[in-house]
């Protein structure tokens, strides 16, 4: 760790945090090496990295919910073991979750009074919660099933919980990723009236510009060691990448278009569906046109219907009328994923390991499952042998075109880390140079290298003549690489606005659900 | 009349052992362990409870050996699928074949031989009271034990901070991990208690409702009990309700049968109380979203907290 800039030493030096050399081995991944982190009191400490770099498995050290290999951890001052959460929390350490650690099943107030040490009276958690709620801005019903809210609302649970322990620590693992731009910011003034009053937090983000707004410190992991410390505030959101990434990071370019905007080639019509399970999202009379040539991004929070709209594009589960999807002109709304495949789409699910692919099956093997229904001719041989040769070929095709980065000739798909699995998987599906593709979520989870060239291969293919519709919660990547933005929210589908009228303000309303049915209605006027 | 109290004592008698049974699993897997074994914990209770009955001549330490017998059989249970992680259904399913097999063994010696009955509980005075008298007063200590547990149990779970607790676990035990509940020193009580619950209900039937030991006693009361559990929606009066209805049907088609006046195949007869049990509690959980939130997600899930 040479290029560290000091930051002081010594225990009594007001250090609230300090950990010195913590290591933490998963079988002979160095997951932690040697990581040092000092959090003053009263400040907001950024912990900056890519994915895998080691910042989740720092924090649940500091959480107690993994075991350090070696190292130790100074509290105010005193070295301290912290053998599981419950330690954690007596010491003043609260943590809010990436993925929620919330019971579906339970109501907000029971959510709450699980965490919360057991001579509290049950009968007042749900009044304190109220009073915490009002004075942080943090609405919240007590009585409501933590099934049916929203991600946000969800984790304005999770961070009542945390409050009510009055941590002085309080640690956020990449707390916007499921907000929108709205909610972020009335987050952003919880935290700084948390600062004001003398807590420290921990800030685990991979969003640079939220970083330098709020962040007093920083601190840059890479491959599991602390690379550099900063103040965020004194740097670009290009330098700060360039520390978390090693090397210069390139944005994908929207290439201008060269064949123009051609014939509709995914068209969906009055698409509905009922919510399949009680914390599931219906459909509500979704349409929308994806033309040759064009990236039509869907934004929208977590959990508003996206996952039940793919489903229903890729043909998971099949539609009540054949016209509610067309491919290429063709009504495909009875016909299953193959049928659909086999007429020019291809589709990317959000989950890559168990949907996207086999996670125990090798790449080669994963290539041949999803495309021996398109490509028999070319993967499958007389009497139904498969040709090992065509798909070895294929496999280290996509391997070298998507520059996916793996440590055997031909690993499992599990043995990848997120994003080369992620780029093999896009790979798989363009190299079938596709009419119509469909992602979800194409870049969650999957560091900024890998997420550019996604994104970057996603603009070309739909420059070469495809339609591209792209699923994601991420604003920034839709706003790169859209031609048009249209929301969903509730399970409704907003008109998509052309990426020259399209702001983040805008976008963000229809996020939260500010104009329902505003769309429809101007349709229907028209 | 006194016909009418018999049979509704016998009633009553035929559906304990399902209650007890299926009380005790629905707090197991109310806590995310699926235990199949309570045919097995039940027929070693039974072996246990008569046999200790037999030998000391008390069915009181009758009674309480098969409680304690159910409780180890099933600390067996926990120790594979908690400790060691091995597939719960699986390990459930040996459970029951090594608790058939063990107990015919254990029992080859006491066929045949007297059994000692648990005396009925006669409340002076109150037991005297026409019909509802030996009704509500007349009843074996078992019986009484079997409502307290309904009610205990419902108390439990909907009222108390370690009854949430216990539901939390089985709905997510990766976030009740992460909160600090110790999960596997909840479940390894939990599957105890299922079993001594399954454990008391087999002594029951040994010392209650047929006072001697025959192999393979429980006769898959422990399946119904399992069954119950799940048609019930997880609920404790429910499972009441459902325990109950399969009594009544049980008991009324064997009056059926036995009078020969209707001309129903047997069979038909002897099918009818699963049917009925199922039908009624198919509609009374007619309302998918309170048997889903009443579904403990987890259920089935071996838990290895990552360290």
């Amino acid at each position: 760790m040479g290029n560290c800039v000091q930051q002081g030493t010594g225990a009594a030096s007001g250090y609230l945090l300090e950990t010195r050399g913590l290591t933490k081995i998963f079988g002979t991944l160095k997951a932690c090496d040697h990581v040092d982190l000092k959090i003053r009191k009263g400040e907001i400490h950024s912990l900056l990295g890519e994915n895998g770099a080691g910042k989740s498995t720092l924090v649940k050290m500091l959480f107690g919910s993994l075991e350090p290999y070696s190292g130790e951890i100074l509290w105010n001052g005193q070295a301290v073991r912290i053998t599981n959460p419950s330690a954690a929390k007596k010491l003043g350490i609260g943590m809010v979750f990436q993925h929620f650690s919330l019971f579906d099943a339970l109501t907000a107030a029971e959510n709450i009074a699980l965490s919360l040490d057991r001579t509290t009276p049950i009968g007042t958690i749900a009044a304190k919660a109220r009073d915490l709620s009002t004075t942080y801005g943090l609405p919240l019903d007590p009585g409501a099933l933590v099934g049916d809210l929203s991600v946000g609302e969800r984790q304005r649970i999770e961070i009542i919980r945390c409050l009510l322990q009055t941590p002085d620590l309080i640690i956020l693992d990449e707390p916007t990723s499921v907000l929108t731009p709205q909610e972020a910011d009335r987050l952003f003034e919880t935290l700084e009236r948390l600062r004001a009053e003398g807590k420290s937090i921990l800030y685990i983000s991979h969003r640079l510009e939220e970083v330098k707004r709020i962040c007093d410190s920083a601190t840059v992991m890479r491959h599991g060691k602390v690379v550099d410390h900063c103040d965020p505030r004194q740097e670009t959101a290009a330098s700060l990448a360039r520390m978390m990434v090693g090397t210069e990071v390139k944005t994908a370019e929207r290439t201008p278009h060269a064949a123009g905007i051609g014939a509709e080639l995914l068209g969906v019509h009055g698409l509905t569906r009922k919510p399949a399970g009680p914390f599931s999202m219906p459909l509500k009379n979704i349409r929308l046109s994806v033309r040759s040539g064009e990236v039509l991004g869907i934004a929208g929070v977590a959990g508003n219907g996206q996952g039940e709209f793919f489903e229903a594009l890729s043909g998971e589960v099949l539609q009540d009328k054949a016209d509610m999807v067309r491919i290429g002109g063709t009504p495909v709304g009875r016909m299953d994923i193959s049928a659909r495949r086999r007429l020019g789409a291809a589709f990317v699910p959000e989950e890559r390991l168990g949907h996207g692919a086999a996670p125990r099956m090798r790449l080669s093997e994963n290539l041949l499952l999803s495309r021996h229904a398109t490509d028999h001719k070319t993967f499958v041989g007389p009497a139904g042998l498969v040709r090992s040769g065509a798909v070895q070929a294929t496999t280290q095709r996509i391997v070298a075109d998507m520059d996916v980065r793996k440590s055997a000739p031909d690993p499992e798909a599990a043995a990848l880390s997120g994003g080369n699995l992620q780029k093999f998987i896009i790979g798989r599906e363009l190299d079938r140079k596709p009419d119509v593709m469909i992602v979800n979520q194409p870049t969650w989870g999957v560091d900024a290298g890998a997420a550019a060239r996604i994104r970057q291969a996603l603009i070309e293919l739909a420059r070469q003549g495809s339609a591209v519709l792209v699923i994601s919660q991420d604003l920034d990547e839709l706003f790169e690489i859209s031609d048009a933005i249209a929301v969903i929210h509730n399970g409704e589908l907003s008109e998509p606005i052309p990426i020259a009228e399209a702001t983040f303000e805008r976008i963000g309303l229809l996020m939260g659900g500010a104009e329902p049915g505003h769309a429809a209605a101007q349709r229907e006027n028209a | 009349m006194d016909i009418t109290v018999n049979i509704l004592l016998t009633i009553a008698t035929a559906a304990t052992p399902l209650l007890i049974a299926a009380i005790g699993e629905l707090v197991v897997e109310r806590s995310g362990v699926l235990n199949l074994g309570v045919e097995g914990m039940m027929i070693m209770g039974a072996v246990a409870g008569f046999g200790v009955a037999f030998l000391t001549g008390s069915p009181w330490l009758g009674l309480l050996a098969s409680v304690v017998a159910g409780a180890m059989f099933s600390l067996l249970f926990a120790v594979m699928t908690l400790s060691l992680a091995t597939n719960q259904v699986a390990t459930g399913l040996s459970l029951t074949l090594l608790g058939l097999g063990l107990s015919g063994m254990l029992g080859t010696s006491f066929v045949g031989q007297p059994g000692g009955r648990l005396p009925y509980l006669y409340i002076p005075g109150l037991s005297d009271i026409p019909v509802v008298g030996k009704l509500l007063f007349g009843q074996d200590p078992v019986f009484y034990l079997s409502i307290a547990l309904v009610i205990a149990v419902s108390w439990f779970l909907f009222r108390t901070r370690t009854g949430l607790t216990l539901r939390s676990i089985g709905d997510n035990h990766a976030s009740a991990h992460a909160l600090g509940i110790p999960v596997i020193r909840y479940r390894y009580l939990a599957v105890m208690f299922g079993g001594a619950c399954a454990g008391l209900a087999g002594g029951h039937l040994s010392l209650v409702y047929t006072p001697q030991w025959v192999e393979n006693m429980a006769a898959g009361r422990g399946w119904i009990a399992l069954a119950l559990v799940v048609f019930a929606s997880w609920r404790p009066l429910r499972v009441l309700a459902g325990a109950y209805i399969f009594g009544a049907v049980w008991i009324g088609q064997l009056h059926l049968q036995a009078s020969g006046g209707i001309s129903v195949p047997t069979q038909l007869l002897s099918a009818l109380p699963y049917l009925a049990t199922v039908v009624v509690l198919v509609l009374i959980s007619r309302n998918k979203r309170l048997t889903l939130t009443n579904t403990p997600a987890a259920l089935g899930q071996s838990f290895v907290p990552d360290r």
